[in-house]
């Protein structure tokens, strides 16, 4: 969104230095050099890793909070490392406006970091699902959707066990009428190939079908399918690009603003 | 002093795993089982003697840390209250 991401920000770098990252590393993530790769090598911006131990981050322009299985998800997925030390910089950095991804586990630790608001249960079907989904882009108006069209289907693959997004109880439970109280944006929902969303194409029993949620500001965005598997044509689908991209020419064309 | 921390689903959560449970134990032949909640119990031992003051702290625990309050409740039991 161009006003509030960039507004709150007011993190724009001078235009000539490019658009740089940081991965977080927890003890179990295992994403992290997936994220880092399609950064460094297809996205060709400077990235860094930062431990979770640290109590600051670098000064960079966006944070990815990898998948995995942080603290082997004890007690409750992303619940330890919700209140690990680098959480608290990137609460900060949020707060400013910086830009913040949660893929998978990620999504779960800002839920749990309360970044994003609502929880992430187990799968209805008390499985780990592991396979490719569609999800339909619902809202283009955040710096990690720009480059998408209204209403487009992106190919990508899952991998957990809880995915079953539910809101805060207070903002309806259940109810696809209780969407306008919802104090985040439904980002992305998923759907079946042709971009229909219905229980038939809803994998985990999220809520709405709810695959990936800003927060109100759009600075934070958290998702459930794993872009960053699928950001190559050697892995049979591109379509993570789009949020990388999109990142990146928000980054480059809003970002200065 | 052992304190015990109960944590649960709040009402109106679907749990699948106690509706899986429920399933099961009916299939056995216990046909009165209405419904199964699971949920965590947690023992923690605290050093401190004060029944009231170990109680604040562990309700704190369950705040800060051991309940996620977007989808559960919790109880905090001294161990007294136990038995």
């Amino acid at each position: 969104m161009r006003g509030s991401a960039s507004a709150a920000s007011g993190r724009a770098a001078d235009s000539q230095s490019p658009m740089s990252f940081a991965v977080v590393v927890f003890p179990g993530s295992n994403c992290d050099r997936d994220c880092y790769h399609v950064i460094r090598e297809v996205l060709r911006r400077p990235v860094c890793y930062v431990a979770h131990a640290e109590p600051q981050i670098p000064d960079v322009d966006c944070v990815i909070i990898p998948g995995g299985f942080s603290y082997g998800d004890y007690l409750r997925a992303g619940a330890l490392a919700a209140r690990s030390p680098v959480m608290g910089a990137i609460r900060d950095f949020a707060a400013g406006g910086g830009l913040v991804l949660g893929i998978c586990n990620g999504f779960q630790i800002l839920c749990e970091t309360g970044l994003l608001p609502g929880a992430l249960m187990v799968n209805t079907a008390l499985q780990f699902i592991c396979r490719w989904v569609h999800m339909r882009i619902e809202d283009v108006n955040t710096p990690f959707t720009r480059d998408c069209k209204p209403n487009q289907v992106l190919r990508m693959p899952i991998a957990h066990y809880e995915g079953n997004f539910r809101p805060p109880p207070e903002q309806g439970t259940g109810s696809a009428e209780a969407e306008d109280l919802f104090c985040g944006r439904i980002v992305g929902r998923y759907c079946s190939p042709g971009g229909e969303v219905s229980d038939n194409s809803n994998p985990n029993g999220s809520w709405s079908s709810v695959a990936a949620v800003s927060n109100r500001e759009g600075n934070v965005l958290g998702m459930m399918p794993h872009p960053e598997r699928c950001s190559e044509h050697m892995l049979k689908g591109s379509d993570g690009l789009y949020i990388f991209r999109s990142l990146v020419q928000w980054w480059e064309e809003d970002g200065y603003e | 002093m052992e304190v015990s921390v109960f944590i649960q689903l709040k009402d109106g959560v679907l749990d699948p795993e106690g509706e899986t449970l429920r399933q099961s134990l009916r299939r056995l032949g216990f046909h009165e089982v209405d419904g199964v909640r699971v949920g965590k119990h947690l023992q923690i031992s605290l050093a401190e003697d004060n029944t009231e003051r170990a109680r604040r702290r562990a309700e704190q625990m369950c705040e800060d840390l051991l309940a996620n309050p977007v989808i559960e409740d919790y109880q905090v039991r001294m161990k007294e209250e136990l038995s």
